[in-house]
């Protein structure tokens, strides 16, 4: 057994209308960052976690992210491997 | 009647429910803590309003865990009155018993004020001692109210009339500047397939005493009294 350390990217979806992202643009703007075309804001969540092979591990993130981590209507995720111990 | 209101760490509209369906129904009000797992046999089960968990992760989407959530999901399947008020409606659509979610207002901001909803169907067990059309001061208080669904099940939700509140002025227009948190097509409350099921953001529990500026609510909570004492006739 290893522990991996994987992060949970989860992002709006696109074609959903993200706020945060949109008065996160406008405050970039109004401080004179030229060419801010869009902005999307979302959430990482670094797991430790501890699984047989690399393989087992991000099926278990995916499991947690279709079950809880992200909601299927509105959010996408990609999850990433990042270090093995 | 027996009334079970579920609470969880972070619910701050259990009272007033509690109360609700005491005074309003005469009812038999009892709170069911979210970790229990037994719902002793009610008629109605209403999910409050507040913060379940904090919000944490997503709105309603660590309570919808809870153990008690297995009962509540056989009892709403079963038929039940279920009524999820605010954070109550947010944990139905995290749970899957409504679709859709609900986001971030759109204007980014916490909403606490009197809005105008219109009845869009009183052919539900919530709604039948309403006038078809008729429009409702009710208050709402939330962050985000903000309903989504794809195209397509909005257009299902329509077509099945289950679209049961939405967001108008006092004239009863669906127009944008009514709309307080930026919902799809105006959508204030849905119910689920078989109607059993409602979810809405305003509170109705709240606009039950002239005191309180409005009794527009007291109809809710009247139509499921009636639809129960229709099933046992």
């Amino acid at each position: 057994m290893s522990v991996y350390t994987i992060d949970v990217r989860i992002t709006p979806r696109q074609g959903i209308l993200d706020p945060q992202g949109k008065a996160v643009a406008n405050a970039l703007r109004s401080l004179d960052f030229k060419g801010v075309e869009d902005v999307r804001v979302g959430r990482l969540v670094r797991l430790r976690l501890e699984a047989p092979t690399p393989e087992a591990a991000s099926a278990r993130a995916d499991a947690m992210c279709r079950q809880l981590l992200a909601n299927p209507v509105t959010e996408d995720y990609d999850i990433q491997l990042l270090s093995e111990r | 009647m027996r009334v079970a209101i579920v609470t969880f760490p972070g619910s701050n509209c259990d009272y007033d429910c509690y109360k609700a369906a005491e005074e309003v129904l005469g009812a038999e009000s009892y709170y069911v803590w979210h970790r229990e797992h037994d719902l002793r046999s009610p008629d109605v089960v209403i999910l409050p309003g507040g913060f379940s968990f904090g919000d944490y992760l997503r709105a309603g989407a660590i309570a919808r865990f809870s153990p008690i959530m297995r009962e509540v999901r056989a009892f709403a399947e079963s038929g039940g009155p279920t009524l999820g008020i605010c954070n109550g409606f947010q944990i139905l659509c995290e749970a899957g018993l409504l679709p859709g979610a609900l986001l971030r207002n759109a204007s980014l901001q916490y909403r606490s004020q009197p809005v105008y909803v219109r009845v869009e169907t009183t052919g539900t067990m919530f709604t039948s001692a309403y006038a078809p059309g008729q429009v409702l001061q009710i208050p709402i208080a939330h962050g985000e109210g903000n309903y989504v669904a794809e195209d397509a099940v909005l257009e299902r939700l329509e077509a099945e009339g289950r679209v049961v509140f939405r967001y108008v002025d006092e004239h009863g227009d669906a127009t944008s500047e009514a709309n307080p948190n930026g919902s799809a097509r105006n959508i204030a409350g849905i119910v689920n397939e078989a109607g059993n099921v409602l979810g809405l953001m305003p509170h109705p529990e709240r606009a039950l005493d002239p005191l309180l500026g409005s009794v527009d609510g007291r109809g809710m909570f009247e139509s499921v009294a009636r639809a129960l004492a229709g099933a046992a006739r």
